[in-house]
């Protein structure tokens, strides 16, 4: 029996040896970097699925009473200690699987795309780095040493956002990302030191695994606005996830993110880092969801989920419908989905949460990588036109946007495999019937949604089907519009018309992932589903996540009805898609086929509802104007002022103390000895020196004394 | 008798300066050796120290003088009631640390100084020696002593060999912080009297003290607040970012990483630690201040366009989080406290010598004209890439440590008549984002970006330089990575006030 507990250990530390290695050593050598990142990337993923797999060999219900745990003291804080240790229970691992899988997509599929950079090796130490905040995030057994790898990770994403730093609009966006999500973790971390002082501990087993305990803070009342403890640290803790999954009002950062390197944009802000806010709210759900089982009805956090995430789900699912950027129509799509699962846990659907999840991770990081690929493909293409044309390098060339839809088209022939996986793609994330990952997870969220609204009667299960259910049909709109634009029809520029096929370092992740995004699904086929259910297991998955939880979850019974829905709205949605588009683009500067939409919806949709604008007025320029008030008029002006003038009044009252001193307290003296003086000065003149005048004196002064004294006493 | 080792470490620089200044003027190699040598040897013995203090036995302990290890006590003019009494406990061990690490460090970084650099090492050792003893004194006159002290050298030093303004500055800064310890002076000369005891001891009347509850409440202000004075309460802060521009780089090193933290140190352990009663009573108010302090500072600092002024107001910005954690009045959040002082002093140090490494290259600090400094200075932008993360609270250095240990601390100290303390708690978090957003611009602006072509011929920094930001970033990961290093000890200082308010 090999020892798990050390393994699980092991899992995040080779990457950060990796990144270690690269800054240290071989930053000079590409070719050693990269093989270097690779190398012990795969390390860490063998060690995992020896861990993954035994997990899965043990079994849900043994594994989540007995999970893989080791710890050690850390800090010592008030009477006990925060502790370092790793826990794999069911949840972990199904995460760790995915996780370990698209880690390893990328970084192969990274050696093609990032072929040429000059920070090429800088950039493997990065993801690198990353990958041990996403591995040690997954398998952290408390939330301090999760906020430790999430604030690493939100490092790496700015560090890589920003990562062709020579382009402001990098360098803008990355600031953006980590100031925005930063107000998360700010909210985030203020609930871990609350859930702290409350506990005594931060473990997740001793908090949510023990009833005493998480009944106590139901009970327990918090300081604000009259929530209990548990739901202000429950509300605290969704923050975090509110800025780290981009939900609303904190999506604005994500769709920017796309200025970094397209395997960034895959790993970190598809199937990883953003997945880390979900997983944060899957993960602490016992606690978010503290009192549902005394019959409270849905906590202030499941409110909170269900209302933010549906509300985001379908918000971003219209802003991803007018974007002709290929990777911002993903970033929305992205928003979109991770609010599929938030809104998921808002109904209490935790395993299907976690389902989509994992399949979401898989076909939206073959999505990414395909986008990188045309991408590629579109830059070749138009220096291959460029010069085909008669222009060199360095001459004026016009400003082309290798990312922009419009000039694309007809890639599917130049580029087959791309077309392929990216379709199997963009049909898993409309959720097309049956074969696809993204249809089966998608399909449990509604149906519990479903479950809800229509059969519990819960506003807010009806307020998140509704929203969910329109979003899925947008989803297969936008979906079909990105592929139609992008790879049927016409070339529509000398560029796409030249764009050469990817090389086998980034077509062969994208095969590997596509098989993910049909196959990933089958793990969590309803076990009640005709033929497919029986078949395939009985819906594995379901019982294994299911026993994370205390409380055992029952399996909804299969109901046609939302089933039907979803299937239609996703058919129907794509092929609406497919009917706008088709053929309808002849050149970049055809308007789009919605611009006609009325209320110039398409406008406002394409500008994001206008939320950097607002909240550049509301937030932005007043937190500057405010800093610079501050600065110049209270700090320098009243402040200070008040210093100065209290020095400046001080100066006038010592001159004036002077004056006074040199009149009062010196002049009286000086006047009482200039009186003496001159009384002095003046009998100093009978002062003679001559006998003659004294006995005069002496006679007058006998004269008066003796008329005195006849005047006076007779 | 046990070896004098705070003795030692208080006294050597001062016997440095003597023999700098029986130096001939021109020997500016042996001035500097010898200055570095004396900081040197602070450094080692407050080390030794830091890892010998007997923490098991301090944890035991179940009083403050049973924590104070180290001790020296001689009587000084026993008719009065004076002693020379100095020693160390969790509280003050680290800080003694920090102040050798941040004069070494400065002292390095001073290398290049030419003019008049007899008389400057000599006033520099002069005013180590104050701040050694400020933070060593357990008798209220010595320390008040060794108080003044550590503030005249500052003044020549500015006035001579600053920069921008330097004799206004200088008057300012000294001017300000002298007022409020004279202020505070008169309280504790209210305490001498009132205690009844006819000793200064601070340990005496720690214990037998019997002050009564409204003598407390009348008392606390003024000494608090005079003292608060150094550490930048706000709204006394003016005097610190036209002090730190104008002060030559060692001087803005150890007065915003070492003197400011004496402001806060001697505010604890007369106001708090002597006033228990009006602290209590006075903490509400005192809180305010400190939230104020902490957004306030972030936003200017986020206006400025000169790059010391950003971190004059950023440094009161981190003494915000220092009193913010005093007014905890617990264990937990006076032990980030503890920790939060020393790691805010490193910081500080990295930044103020960064910038001085910048501005003596480039001859300005304005944002906005300098650029792609790491071509230039690689190790150092790495430091201050430390620092700045470091005090935005990233996990895995050592400002997250503090920082999480304040605000668990403000969870605690929430009770239902102070039901505004964790709102208090939510505004001075947005200062961390602050924080965030101006270290980013800063980083980006100086260090990132494209490099001038005036600034491309640039010397690098020196061995000397390289040293000193090494030798101060090494805490800042140390402790974050590895926070029991210095927890339990702040642990065991914290729990002697903590006490005094019912928590254990």
């Amino acid at each position: 029996m090999v020892n798990l507990e050390l393994l699980t250990w092991l899992v995040p530390l080779f990457p950060v040896l990796a990144f270690a290695v690269i800054v240290l050593f071989t930053n000079r050598w590409k070719r050693l970097s990269h093989t270097v990142a690779i190398g012990f990337l795969l390390v860490s993923f063998v060690l995992g699925m020896i861990v993954v797999f035994s997990a899965f060999r043990i079994g849900g219900e043994e594994l989540a009473q007995h999970p893989i745990v080791s710890a050690v003291d850390w800090m010592p804080t008030g009477e006990s200690f925060l502790r370092f240790g790793v826990l794999v229970d069911p949840l972990t691992a199904v995460t760790l699987f995915f996780v370990l899988m698209t880690l390893v997509a990328i970084f192969v599929y990274s050696v093609g795309y990032m072929r040429g950079d000059p920070r090429y090796s800088r950039f493997f130490a990065l993801i690198s780095l990353f990958a041990t905040g996403m591995l040690g995030l997954v398998v952290s057994d408390n939330l301090l040493m999760l906020f430790l790898f999430w604030e690493i990770m939100g490092f790496c994403s700015y560090a890589l956002i920003g990562f062709w730093f020579e382009k402001p609009s990098a360098h803008r966006a990355g600031v953006k990302a980590f100031i925005t999500t930063r107000v998360g973790d700010v909210l985030m971390l203020l609930g871990i030191a609350y859930l702290y002082a409350l506990t005594g501990t931060l473990n997740f087993r001793e908090i949510l695994n023990d009833p005493a305990v998480l009944k106590r803070l139901v009970e327990m009342s918090s300081p604000i606005a009259g929530l209990s403890a548990a739901a202000l640290v429950g509300l605290l803790l969704f923050g975090g996830t509110v800025g780290k999954s981009a939900q609303f009002p904190l999506h604005v950062w994500l769709p920017d993110a796309m200025e970094g390197p397209t395997p960034v944009s895959a790993l970190i802000h598809a199937a990883t880092m953003v997945s880390a806010g979900v997983y944060l709210v899957i993960r602490t759900f016992p606690l978010l969801s503290a009192g549902l089982e005394h019959g409270g009805g849905a906590t202030p956090a499941m409110w909170a989920m269900g209302l933010i995430g549906a509300f985001t789900a379908f918000l971003a699912a219209t802003m991803a419908v007018a974007q002709f950027d290929i990777k911002r129509v993903l970033a929305y799509s992205t928003i979109s989905q991770l609010g599929y699962m938030i809104a998921a846990l808002g109904v209490g659907a935790y395993v299907a949460a976690a389902f989509h999840l994992i399949t979401h991770a898989f076909f939206k990081a073959l999505l990414f990588l395909g986008s990188g690929s045309v991408i590629h493909a579109m830059e070749h293409g138009h220096h291959h036109a460029m010069e085909h044309a008669g222009h060199g390098h360095g001459e004026h060339e016009e400003p082309f946007d290798p990312n922009d839809m419009r000039n694309m088209g007809g890639l599917r022939e130049k580029m087959p495999i791309t077309f392929w996986t990216f379709t199997i793609g963009g049909l898993a994330l409309a959720g097309f019937p049956l074969v696809t990952a993204g249809f089966w997870s998608k399909d449990e969220i509604l149906a519990e949604a479903f479950h809800a609204a229509f059969e519990k009667g819960e506003p807010l299960g009806l307020f998140v089907y509704l929203l969910l259910a329109l979003a899925a049909l947008l989803t297969a709109f936008y979906t079909m519009r990105q592929i139609t634009m992008t790879f049927l029809g016409e070339p529509r520029t000398e560029a796409a018309r030249h764009a050469p096929e990817s090389d086998w370092t980034m077509t062969v992740p994208l095969i590997f992932l596509s098989i993910f995004a049909v196959g990933a699904g089958f793990v969590g086929v309803p076990a009640d589903f005709p033929i497919l259910g029986p078949l395939l297991g009985g819906n594995p998955l379901h019982e294994f996540v299911g026993a994370t939880l205390m409380t055992h979850l029952e399996t909804l019974p299969l109901n046609w009805l939302p089933v039907l829905i979803s299937v239609l709205f996703a058919l129907g949605g794509l092929w609406l898609g497919y009917r706008a588009y088709e053929g309808k683009l002849r050149s970049p500067e055809t308007p789009d086929p919605l611009s006609n939409l009325p209320l110039g919806l398409f406008t406002h949709m394409h500008r994001r509802w206008y939320f950097d604008e607002l909240y550049d007025v509301l937030f932005v320029r007043p937190a500057k104007g405010i800093a610079f008030f501050i600065a110049r008029i209270v700090d320098r002006g009243i402040i200070d002022g008040i210093l100065h003038f209290t020095a400046r009044t001080s100066l006038i009252l010592a001159e004036a103390t002077r004056v006074f001193d040199r009149v009062v307290p010196n002049g009286i003296p000086i006047a009482v000895a200039e009186g003496i003086k001159g009384f002095g000065r003046s009998f100093r003149t009978i002062q003679t020196g001559q006998v003659q005048n004294y006995l005069l004196l002496a006679l007058v002064n006998a004269l008066v004394l003796a008329v005195v004294y006849l005047v006076l006493f007779q | 008798m046990a070896f004098p080792f705070i003795s030692v470490i208080i006294f050597t620089p001062l016997v440095a300066g003597m023999l700098i200044l029986m130096l001939p003027a021109d020997r500016k190699a042996e001035i500097k050796v010898i200055a570095a040598a004396a900081a040197f040897i602070s450094l080692v013995l407050s080390l030794w120290l830091f890892f010998t203090y007997d923490r098991e036995a301090a944890r035991l302990a179940t009083d403050w003088a049973g924590r104070i290890q180290f001790e020296e006590k001689i009587a000084w003019v026993p008719s009065l009631g004076l002693s020379y009494h100095v020693g160390g406990d969790g509280f003050n061990i680290p800080l003694l640390l920090l102040t050798s690490l941040i004069l070494f460090a400065g002292v390095l970084v001073s290398w290049h100084i030419e003019h008049r650099a007899r008389e400057f090492f000599a006033f520099l050792m002069v005013l180590a020696t104050g701040i050694f003893g400020g933070f060593a004194a357990l008798d209220l006159f010595l320390l008040v002593f060794f108080y003044e002290m550590a503030i005249f050298p500052i003044y020549v030093m500015i006035a001579v060999w600053g920069s921008t303004r330097k004799e206004f500055a200088a008057m300012k800064l000294t001017l300000y912080i002298l007022v409020g310890s004279i202020i505070a002076l008169v309280g504790l000369f209210a305490i001498y009297f009132k205690a009844g005891l006819g000793t200064f001891d601070m340990v005496e009347i720690y214990q037998n003290g019997n002050l009564d509850a409204t003598f407390q409440r009348i008392w606390f202000l003024p000494v608090f607040v005079g003292f608060g004075v150094l550490a930048s309460l706000w709204p006394f802060h003016v005097w610190s970012p036209d002090g730190y521009v104008a002060a030559p780089t060692v001087v803005s090193m150890l007065h915003a990483g070492v003197l400011k933290n004496m402001g806060a140190y001697v505010a604890l352990r007369t106001g708090i630690q002597l006033l228990p009663e009006g602290a209590k009573f006075w903490m509400p108010f005192i809180v305010f201040l400190t939230v104020i302090s902490i957004v306030y500072s972030a936003m200017v600092a986020m206006s400025q366009r000169d790059f010391k002024y950003v971190f004059g107001f950023a440094s009161v910005g981190h003494m915000g989080i220092v009193l913010l954690g005093f007014s905890t009045l617990n264990l937990v959040g006076l032990t980030g406290t503890g920790v939060q002082m020393f790691i805010h002093g490193a910081m500080s140090a990295i930044f103020f010598s960064i910038v001085g490494m910048v501005y003596d290259r480039a001859h300005t600090r304005d944002i906005p004209s300098l650029g792609g400094f790491v071509r230039i200075m690689p190790i150092p932008t790495l430091a201050f890439l430390i620092a700045g993360l470091s005090s935005m609270g990233m996990p895995g250095l050592a400002g997250f440590v503090a920082e999480i240990q304040i605000f668990i601390g403000v969870w605690l100290a929430y009770a239902p008549q102070h039901w505004w303390f964790p709102w208090m708690a939510i505004i001075a978090s947005s200062g961390v984002i602050i924080t965030a957003a101006y270290i980013m611009r800063v980083a980006y602006s100086v260090f990132f970006g494209e490099l001038r072509p005036e600034f491309a011929d640039l010397p690098g920094v020196t061995l000397m330089d390289k040293i000193a930001v090494t030798l101060l970033a090494i805490p800042l990961i140390v402790i974050g990575v590895y926070p029991s290093i210095i927890m339990p000890l702040a642990q065991t200082g914290a729990a002697s006030i903590a006490s005094l308010f019912g928590g254990a």
